[in-house]
C-alpha cells in the first residue's frame, strides 16, 4: 500500500498516463509510486485483480498487460502509458463466461476465491503460450500462482480440462 | 514508499543524462526487483529513470556468438530457438528461474542485478546487515545461516547471489557490455561481480549511472553441451539452494574440456577453474568424477548450518556434468 509522504517529505509530482483496461482508455494523474495493482483497484475501483502478498510472491495479482501474464503488484501504473491490460472483469463475453471460468467451476477449482482471479487470468496465458500439454506442464507452468486453500488438484484439473476444449474447438 | 520522480527516455545517452547528477537515481527496468527494494526500504531512490523503452531488446545472432539485449525478457530468452539450440545451460536456468508471470517482466540485464535473498538483508523491519546499511553488522554470520555461502564470505557477509543465469552465463564465458561516460566496455562475467569484503554493499564493478546494454555470449561446442541443475527445495518458484552450470567438450565418452560454475554458494557464481583442469581426461562416470571433484571443495569454508551444501554442490555438480555428457 502507498503510504501518505511523511513529513518533511514532498509529495512527487503527478505522473500523466493513459491505461487501457479491457478495451476503454482511463486518462490518469498518478503518484509515480502507484503500482498497477493499486491503480487497478484504488482509482479505477476494479477490484477484480486480487492483492495477495503484494511482492511478486503469490501471482493473485496476475493481468495480462499486452498480452502476456504479469503481477500488477510488481510494477508501477506510470510503466504502462498506452499499454493495453486486460484483467479478469474483461474475460466474459455479457452472461457467457469464458472457458476457463466454466471450468474452474465445473471442477470446483476454488474454495475461499481469493487467488481465483489470478488463477483464472495465469490459465488463459498458460493455454495460449501452449505450456497446458500434461498435468505436469500445468503444475510447473502454473506454479506462480499459489493458492493457500490447497485447491491444486482441482484447479489442475480445470486448466487440464480447458485447454483440452480449446484443442478440440481449434481441430473442428 | 519513499518519494520519487519519475522520467521516462527512449535512447541510452538520453537515459544516462537524466541519471547523470543524482547520485541517489536509479535506472528501472521490469522492476521486479526495485519495486520489492522501494517497498522495503532497501532503495530510497530520488529519480526512477524508465529505461523500458530504450531499443535494447534483441537478441541477436553475430559472427562470434549471441547478443542479448539487456531489456530482453526472461521468456523471450528462454524461448528463443537459437538460445535453446546455442546454449540449453541458459534456457533451463531461466525456465527454471521465478515464475512466468515475472519472466515475462524481468529483464536480463535487471536478473545479473538481483541482489542476495538473505532473510537479514530483506528483512521488512530492519536487521543487521551489512549490504543494507553498511557498518551495521551481519546477522546471518552467527545467525540461521543455512541458505547462506560456503566459498568467499567475509565476517561481514555471508550472503549468496539468488541468480540462476548469471550461474549459466558464467560457465558459457559471457561477456557483460557495459555503457558509461567513456563509452562502452566489456566485462567477463566472472569479473563483473565482487567478493564482499569489507565492502559486501558494493556486489558488481558498476559504476554509479553505468548501464548494462547488452550480454555477449561466444559460440561454442562447449555452450552446445551444457546443462544448468538446480536443486531447491520446492519443485518449482524457488531460488536455488545450490546448482550447478557445465559446458562439455567430449572426446571418446571422456571430458575433453569443461566450464564449471555453481550457485547458490557464493556471493559470486563460483567458477571451479581448478576442478576444469582436474576433470580433462577424466570418463563421464559418476565414481571417478566424484573422485575427481572431491579436492575441488577442499576450499569451501561452511558456516553453522549449511555443510550438508558441500556434498549438495558435489552431487548437483555430478549430476550436471552426467546430464550434459548424454546430450544429442
Amino acid at each position: 500500500m502507498t503510504r501518505a509522504p511523511g513529513p518533511g517529505e514532498p509529495s512527487p509530482a503527478p505522473v500523466e498516463a493513459t491505461l487501457r483496461v479491457n478495451g476503454v482508455a482511463h486518462r490518469l494523474h498518478l503518484d509515480p509510486r502507484t503500482t498497477l495493482l493499486d491503480a487497478l483497484r484504488e482509482r479505477l475501483g476494479s477490484m477484480g485483480t486480487k492483492k495477495g502478498c503484494d511482492r511478486g510472491e503469490c501471482g493473485a495479482c496476475t493481468v495480462h498487460v499486452n498480452g502476456r501474464r504479469i503481477n500488477a503488484c510488481m510494477t508501477l501504473a506510470v510503466m504502462h502509458d498506452g499499454d493495453e491490460i486486460d484483467t479478469v472483469e474483461g474475460l466474459a463475453r455479457g452472461k457467457d463466461l469464458h472457458a476457463v471460468q466454466r471450468a474452474f467451476i465445473e471442477h470446483d477449482a476454488f474454495q475461499c476465491g481469493y487467488c481465483t482471479p489470478g488463477q483464472i487470468m495465469s490459465a488463459v496465458a498458460c493455454i495460449r503460450e501452449c505450456h497446458a500439454g500434461s498435468r505436469d506442464e500445468i503444475r510447473e507452468w502454473m506454479s506462480g500462482n499459489l493458492c493457500r486453500c490447497g485447491a491444486y488438484a482441482n484447479i489442475v484439473a480445470a486448466v487440464e480440462a480447458a485447454a483440452g476444449a480449446e484443442a478440440a474447438n481449434a481441430s473442428v | 514508499m519513499h518519494p520519487f520522480s519519475y522520467v521516462r527516455e527512449r535512447s541510452v545517452d538520453d537515459a544516462m543524462r537524466a541519471h547523470a547528477g543524482d547520485p541517489a537515481a536509479a535506472y528501472l527496468a521490469g522492476g521486479t526487483e526495485l519495486i520489492n527494494w522501494l517497498k522495503e526500504g532497501i532503495a530510497l531512490p530520488s529519480r526512477l529513470v524508465d529505461i523500458n523503452r530504450l531499443p535494447l531488446a534483441q537478441i541477436e545472432v553475430t559472427p562470434s556468438g549471441l547478443r542479448i539485449g539487456a531489456l530482453a525478457r526472461m521468456s523471450d530468452v528462454a524461448a528463443h530457438p537459437a538460445v535453446r539450440a546455442g546454449y540449453p545451460a541458459l534456457a533451463e536456468a531461466l525456465e527454471r528461474s521465478a515464475s512466468p508471470q515475472l519472466r515475462n517482466m524481468a529483464s536480463m540485464g535487471g536478473n545479473l542485478l538481483q541482489r542476495t535473498r538473505c532473510p537479514y538483508f530483506r528483512a521488512e523491519s530492519e536487521l543487521p546487515c551489512n549490504k543494507r546499511r553498511p557498518g551495521s553488522g551481519c546477522a546471518a554470520r552467527y545467525g540461521l545461516n543455512r541458505s547462506h555461502a560456503i566459498f568467499g564470505w567475509s565476517e561481514a557477509c555471508v550472503a549468496t547471489h539468488p541468480s540462476d543465469a548469471a550461474v549459466a552465463l558464467c560457465a558459457l564465458e559471457a561477456q557483460v557490455r557495459i555503457a558509461g561516460r567513456g563509452g562502452e566496455r566489456a566485462i567477463p562475467i566472472g569479473d563483473f561481480y565482487r567478493l564482499p569484503g569489507d565492502t559486501p554493499q558494493r556486489e558488481t564493478v558498476l559504476e554509479h549511472g553505468e548501464l548494462i546494454v547488452a550480454i555477449d555470449l561466444p559460440a561454442t561446442a562447449r555452450a552446445r553441451r551444457s546443462w544448468y541443475h538446480k536443486v531447491r527445495e520446492r519443485a518449482s518458484y524457488e531460488f536455488a539452494l545450490v546448482s550447478a552450470a557445465v559446458a562439455l567438450e567430449l572426446a571418446d565418452a571422456r571430458i575433453q574440456e569443461a566450464r564449471i560454475a555453481l550457485g547458490g554458494v557464493a556471493a559470486v557464481p563460483w567458477r571451479l577453474t581448478a576442478a576444469e583442469r582436474a576433470i580433462a581426461g577424466a570418463p563421464l562416470e559418476r565414481g571417478p568424477l566424484m573422485a575427481v571433484l572431491a579436492t575441488a571443495f577442499a576450499e569451501a569454508r561452511p558456516l553453522a548450518h549449511n555443510a550438508f551444501k558441500i556434498e549438495l554442490a558435489k552431487r548437483t555438480l555430478v549430476q550436471a556434468l552426467e546430464i550434459a555428457g548424454a546430450m544429442r
